[in-house]
């Protein structure tokens, strides 16, 4: 088959329908941008609310639970090894929350290919001191350079500098709890650990996480000054956060860990499980309006193909008598629809860009997310591809039943009508 | 080749079914040799439109058979039929039936750029001759809405004549033109005989027409009377 005639034929019968070509084009263009605009908008939307809560999280976290004892004294006394025992009233045992050789486990994981770093935490819970009165909150020891690299918690900081933490001392409150107590950043707060040792620090940040209940809790303060408060050498952690190249090795990675370390361990995925169901529901949505869009243009092509076979019958008959097979015919057709297809394809993924660009200009501003000023916008290259890919699939599905109607035009009828 | 023979049908039947079922060709036996310029001639009704689109191979709803250069052309593919077309016949219907979104060359050029046997320049050139031939070289670039019906006509034997068919079919070539327009094709296909030995078959109603050519086939009541 000879495409390039096939392709001129096609262009020119575009031409001499210019006007219905432009509109046909115009109902993809429209599609395909609105399409690309919405998955990058809801996927900038999408990111942004796992980023509240997932980058917030490690993807592996280690830990020591309070559980009870995994062999209890029966199961190990030989003689009973065979039968099965039931135990009752079995209380869970504290272990003691600290990473026992945490520092050598720790240098371990750094040198494991699949981790990006590590990052040492101390959480416990505190009193905050206000007055006479006692605020019970949260106090997290951070490595601040490792925490820094993997949470980038600078982006949470509305006040003050996160590597203030590096001085004696110091601690960053979050925002509903030095609202609380009145505090500002240069005041003093006490604090009482759970063992009882009262504390001065001084506040040196205000952070805000947007999440209220987070932020009225939550403080930080350096490794070494959480281990000054609670009394513990500086060999104490309580947590090992790990952030990996690959996320989806997590919960993998987590079992893996859990044996090796003989330590507790949990993926974010599991911690996170709920926001992981919300994305996924936007993004039906956002595909499902987009294919909605693209199928309504494809009915468009398919009337504007149908009206000019109808205008076209002449030209048609005489391309079949000249020696032109239905085939050749269907595929001028499903050639026009696939240029209206690529074109307006095309124009849609420009202004599909257009647009994305625009509303990520938009100010957008709201207490609650300190770090947002304008409507979030996720770019990515597979927006493109699928767009253009469904542009042209509904655009040959749109022409192909009109082009197969072509096909069976019958020269005859048409030239012995005249 | 041990015969001299174009096209050649055998027991050419047909029907049309619509609204009952009727016998419009009766067992039509004809052959037609290189060179000559036939015209059938017949009444309004009497099946030579329907005999010519048979023999074009556009048509295949037939029982019996058709011959082109000796070759069977029954029960072939629509693909090879539209090859065959493509080769071997050149039509003029009474209506133009120009594509109006290409200039005068490029319509003419067209069943050529679908033979694909030579180059693009060739092929523009063959076409400037045909044209030239035909009185319309200094018409080429112009779009068919530009012309008058007897120039289109020509610009439509001109495309006919492209792929140095082995025959040329026309179906009332001459219905729409005024008396002198249509002396000037008849003029056309008696040179077109004449000087390349050109095999021609018209169907034309125009007794004037039809007698100044070569052999008359007469039709009556889907049958060959003469």
């Amino acid at each position: 088959m000879n495409f390039k005639l096939i392709l001129n034929i096609a262009l020119h019968l575009l031409q001499a329908r210019l006007k219905q070509t432009i509109v046909a084009a115009i109902g993809v263009t429209f599609s395909i941008a609105m399409f690309i605009a919405l998955v990058s908008f809801m996927n900038g939307l999408n990111k942004l609310l796992d980023g509240l809560m997932l980058n917030r999280t490690p993807h592996v976290r280690l830990y020591n639970d309070i559980k009870p004892t995994e062999h209890q004294p029966i199961t190990l006394a030989e003689a009973y090894q065979k039968n099965t025992n039931f135990i009752r009233s079995i209380k869970p045992k504290d272990i003691g929350k600290s990473i026992y050789n945490g520092k050598a486990i720790i240098s371990y994981l750094k040198k494991d290919s699949r981790i990006i770093d590590v990052a040492p935490k101390i959480t416990s819970s505190v009193f905050f001191n206000s007055g006479t009165i006692e605020i019970s909150g949260v106090i997290n020891g951070i490595d601040v350079l490792s925490e820094e690299k993997i949470f980038r918690i600078s982006e949470y900081i509305i006040e003050g500098k996160v590597t203030s933490l590096l001085q004696n001392n110091s601690i960053i409150l979050g925002k509903g709890l030095a609202n609380k107590m009145l505090l500002t950043v240069g005041d003093i707060v006490k604090i009482t650990s759970p063992n009882g040792n009262l504390t001065s620090l001084k506040i040196v940040g205000i952070s805000q996480m947007g999440i209220s209940d987070v932020d009225d809790v939550m403080s930080y303060t350096s490794l070494g000054t959480a281990q000054k408060i609670l009394g513990e050498p500086t060999n104490y952690i309580t947590d090992i956060q790990i952030q990996l190249h690959d996320k989806t090795i997590a919960p993998e990675l987590s079992k893996e860990f859990r044996h090796k370390f003989n330590l507790d361990a949990i993926d974010y995925k599991t911690v996170n499980s709920q926001f992981e169901t919300g994305s996924k529901v936007r993004n039906v949505i956002s595909y499902a309006v987009g294919i909605v869009l693209l199928i309504v243009a494809g009915f468009g092509i398919y009337n504007i193909l149908n009206m000019m076979i109808y205008e076209k019958m002449d030209s048609i008959a005489i391309l079949k008598a000249t020696g032109f097979s239905g085939n050749d015919v269907k595929w001028i057709f499903i050639s026009l629809s696939l240029i209206i297809g690529f074109v307006g394809g095309m124009f849609g993924l420009l202004f599909g860009f257009v647009f994305s660009s625009i509303i990520d200009v938009i100010p957008f501003r709201t207490s609650s997310l300190p770090t947002i000023t304008t409507y979030p916008i996720y770019y990515d290259s597979v927006f493109y591809v699928i767009g253009i890919v469904f542009a042209l699939f509904t655009t040959t599905i749109a022409g192909y039943f009109p082009a197969s109607k072509a096909s069976k035009v019958d020269p005859v009828e048409i030239i012995r009508g005249k | 080749m041990e015969n001299n023979k174009v096209l050649e049908t055998i027991g050419l039947t047909k029907y049309f079914y619509d609204p009952v079922k009727f016998k419009v060709l009766t067992s039509i036996d004809l052959s037609i040799d290189h060179g000559e310029f036939v015209s059938i001639v017949g009444k309004s009704g009497c099946g030579k439109s329907t005999l010519l689109y048979l023999l074009s191979t556009m048509d295949t709803d037939y029982e019996g058979q058709i011959l082109i250069h000796n070759e069977l052309v029954t029960g072939k593919a629509d693909k090879v039929l539209a090859q065959i077309r493509n080769e071997n016949i050149g039509f003029v219907f009474q209506f133009h039936y120009l594509l109006i979104e290409y200039n005068v060359l490029r319509n003419v050029m067209l069943p050529g750029m679908k033979l694909a046997k030579y180059s693009e320049q060739e092929l523009e050139h063959r076409a400037l001759e045909h044209l030239k031939i035909l009185g319309m070289e200094d018409q080429a670039l112009k779009m068919p809405n530009q012309l008058s019906g007897g120039q289109k006509q020509r610009v439509a034997i001109a495309r006919a004549l492209i792929n140095d068919p082995l025959i040329i079919m026309g179906d009332e070539p001459t219905g729409n033109l005024d008396k002198r327009n249509s002396d000037l094709v008849f003029d056309i296909f008696r040179e077109l005989t004449v000087e390349k030995k050109q095999t021609l078959l018209i169907v034309t109603h125009d007794t004037d027409f039809a007698n100044k050519t070569n052999r008359i086939i007469t039709m009556e009541d889907g049958r060959i009377v003469s």
